[in-house]
């Protein structure tokens, strides 16, 4: 049977290319960077170029590059290293649909002496701005608003928030794991002092991540015993990784113009089609700023986890922020957080397109969706006769 | 899984002789069960409607296969355990299914007995407030599986899995549940004609007090206790946490855990305190 893959923002396939340039540093160049012999000196090259091809797809300088082992690291260096250099009297402030890797650490500070706002957002996924310039006026802050969120795929508005939060002589970090590779992106415009992004969401592998630190802004670093990352980020370097990354980016900025359109497309075609036959159905989050790959839909009196059972069947794999697929029992905290109600909280799921979808897969989704979703809503009890 | 892809018996009777329903939309996960009894008096007929997840779905499925021909009476006695068995068990997170299952049949053979058609109001008091689930289902649960963690009973029926406040009230219903527990085995204990105990059961029979019985009560006061050694019918013990130096340790000691440990271990045991 064949498999199409809806779940991007979950992770996403290794692109070929990043694979053929990792090989030669398992196999033949595999020494550690920080020796002197040769086998050192043959992979401080690799990585210089590694840390341009990232530094390029953002618009950053190289050496501001910091390679980590995923986004959550990333998120937590971020946060917590930038809460012990301020101290205490910092204030930290974050959204209520952040990923867990930004709500744990803002929470965490927030259970040991710093306050700690929870910004709200409105029935689109949209940030609560007035609700943020009153918690900026509560005095210094550290602040981390994600760039796009990862579940809906709702784009915040960027450059505003981070010139309020400078504009309050704040810091600011921005987790954007889902919106690099995806949207263009560009540090000299946005004045964001810490970014995150992770490998896995761009055709790199698991295992690597980059936080991008503006120069100039106090951080204590996260991994302490090394010299490595010019200190501030100790463990020998994860060279074929790095490496690996450095092409996904490369590969990144040249297709970001199909991101935006082709990908775009198919993600609309995919819309139109599910809200066409699937009557009860709406699409969660604001429709106009959202990443260009992402469909977040729900499906009125049946649970996600079935849906996704079912799809699984007949070879679609997606998500779910349904209760039953979290993990936990509770429902997403993303469509809570909007007001979406129950009922079309744990019906919902979400579909991530990428690059490598193609126009028969989301046409073979559109045609065996429908029928899975009348044949739960059979079951249901609560489906209106 | 073949009963989630190809569920048995969904829909709906008319006219059935008994309806439960169980859960909401907001729960993530609801049943509606139907059934209706033939001549002979036995379940001749039995459809549901579920919203929920895969378990949930088979679950339902599975429970209406067991019951059908069953009489009234034998359907009652069905427990959430038969049903996760007769479907090859399920994940422990998803055992709540199978005891949506087995409340959604409760439900509707009270309303069978009952005739009253309305929906069954919650009885006792609601311990989880996410889920609305109450203390006496709780303590149903926990008995007939068995429970003794807090992570279990959230496992078994979601109670403590929203916002977790209410967790503190269901360890105060396993400890409840545990001393009942104690009591019964020590009942059936002395029926079996006391015996006089080996040196391993006594030190085992004493630690196990000791846990369920004697170190719940000073953790809520914050202290603790190690034992350290058992001579013929002295038990040695050090007080630790906020139990250690405290004035009343004394009493403790003699009220209760030397009380605690003849009443469940031996009546000739004395404890001393081990001061190091």
């Amino acid at each position: 049977m064949k498999t199409i893959y809806l779940d991007n923002n979950a992770t996403s396939a290794v692109a070929p290319e990043v694979i053929e340039a990792m090989m030669p540093f398992f196999r033949d160049q595999w020494g550690n960077p920080s020796s002197m012999h040769v086998f050192g000196g043959q992979v401080k090259k690799p990585i210089d170029k590694a840390r341009e091809q990232v530094a390029a797809l953002i618009h950053a300088d190289p050496s501001e590059i910091i390679f980590t082992s995923c986004g959550t690291e990333s998120d937590n260096a971020a946060i917590r290293g930038a809460a012990e250099a301020l101290g205490p009297r910092y204030n930290v402030i974050t959204t209520r649909v952040e990923h867990p890797a930004v709500l744990g650490p803002c929470r965490y500070l927030g259970e040991r002496g710093h306050r700690l706002h929870e910004i709200g957002v409105d029935a689109a996924g949209q940030l609560d701005m007035v609700q943020l310039g009153e918690a900026l006026r509560d005095g210094p802050a550290i602040s981390s608003v994600m760039w796009a969120n990862n579940e809906t795929g709702v784009i915040f508005p960027i450059a505003e928030i981070a010139a309020m939060v400078k504009a309050a002589d704040g810091v600011m970090h921005t987790d954007a794991v889902q919106a690099v590779g995806k949207l263009p992106i560009d540090v000299r415009k946005i004045p964001v002092d810490m970014l995150s992004l992770s490998g896995h969401k761009l055709h790199a592998p698991k295992g690597i991540g980059v936080l991008y630190v503006r120069k100039g802004t106090r951080l204590q670093p996260f991994m302490l015993g090394g010299h490595q990352e010019d200190n501030r980020r100790a463990g020998t370097e994860n060279v074929p990784y790095i490496v690996g990354l450095g092409r996904a980016a490369e590969l990144a900025l040249e297709s970001i113009t199909k991101e935006m359109t082709t990908v775009a497309a198919l993600r609309d075609r995919l819309e139109a089609g599910l809200l066409a036959t699937c009557p009860d159905s709406r699409v969660n989050g604001d429709r106009v700023n959202r990443l260009p790959n992402t469909l977040n839909i729900s499906f009125e009196y049946i649970e996600g986890e079935s849906i996704l059972y079912m799809m699984s069947d007949v070879g679609i794999a997606a998500s779910s922020g349904s209760a039953c697929t979290s993990g936990s029992l509770e429902p997403s905290h993303v469509l809570r957080a909007m007001g979406v109600p129950f009922t079309a909280v744990h019906g919902s799921v979400r579909f991530s397109l990428s690059r490598y979808t193609t126009q028969e897969e989301i046409d073979y989704t559109c045609n065996h969706l429908p029928p899975i979703i009348s044949r739960l809503r059979a079951i249901s009890p609560f489906v209106k006769k | 899984m073949d009963h989630f892809r190809n569920p048995r018996n969904v829909g709906v009777i008319e006219n059935p002789d008994g309806v439960g329903e169980v859960g909401s939309l907001a729960c993530g996960d609801a049943l509606r069960l139907m059934f209706k009894l033939g001549p002979d008096g036995r379940i001749a007929d039995v459809k549901f409607q579920t919203f929920g997840c895969a378990s949930a779905i088979a679950s339902s499925s599975a429970l209406t296969e067991m019951i059908k021909g069953m009489t009234v009476e034998e359907a009652g006695k069905v427990t959430n355990q038969d049903i996760a068995e007769f479907l090859g068990g399920l994940p422990e997170q998803k055992m709540h299914c199978s005891v949506m299952g087995r409340e959604a049949l409760d439900a509707a053979i009270d309303n069978y007995r009952s005739g009253k058609t309305e929906k069954k109001i919650l009885a006792g008091k609601v311990v989880c407030n996410c889920f609305g689930v109450t203390e006496e289902e709780i303590t149903r649960v926990v008995r007939e599986n068995g429970l003794s963690t807090v992570e279990q009973v959230t496992n078994y029926t979601k109670a403590g899995g929203g916002c977790g406040k209410c967790k503190p009230d269901i360890e105060k219903i396993l400890e409840k549940a545990r001393a009942e527990r104690l009591e019964a085995e020590r009942k059936a204990g002395a029926k079996t004609a006391p015996r006089k105990l080996t040196v391993i059961e006594k030190i085992r029979l004493i630690e196990q007090t000791i846990e369920r019985e004697i170190r719940p009560l000073l953790k809520r006061d914050g202290g603790d206790i190690e034992l350290i050694d058992v001579e013929g019918n002295r038990v040695k013990v050090a007080l630790r946490g906020m139990c250690a130096g405290c004035q009343v340790a004394q009493f403790t000691l003699k009220d209760v855990v030397e009380v605690k440990l003849r009443e469940f271990v031996s009546s000739d045991l004395t404890v001393e305190e081990v001061r190091e």
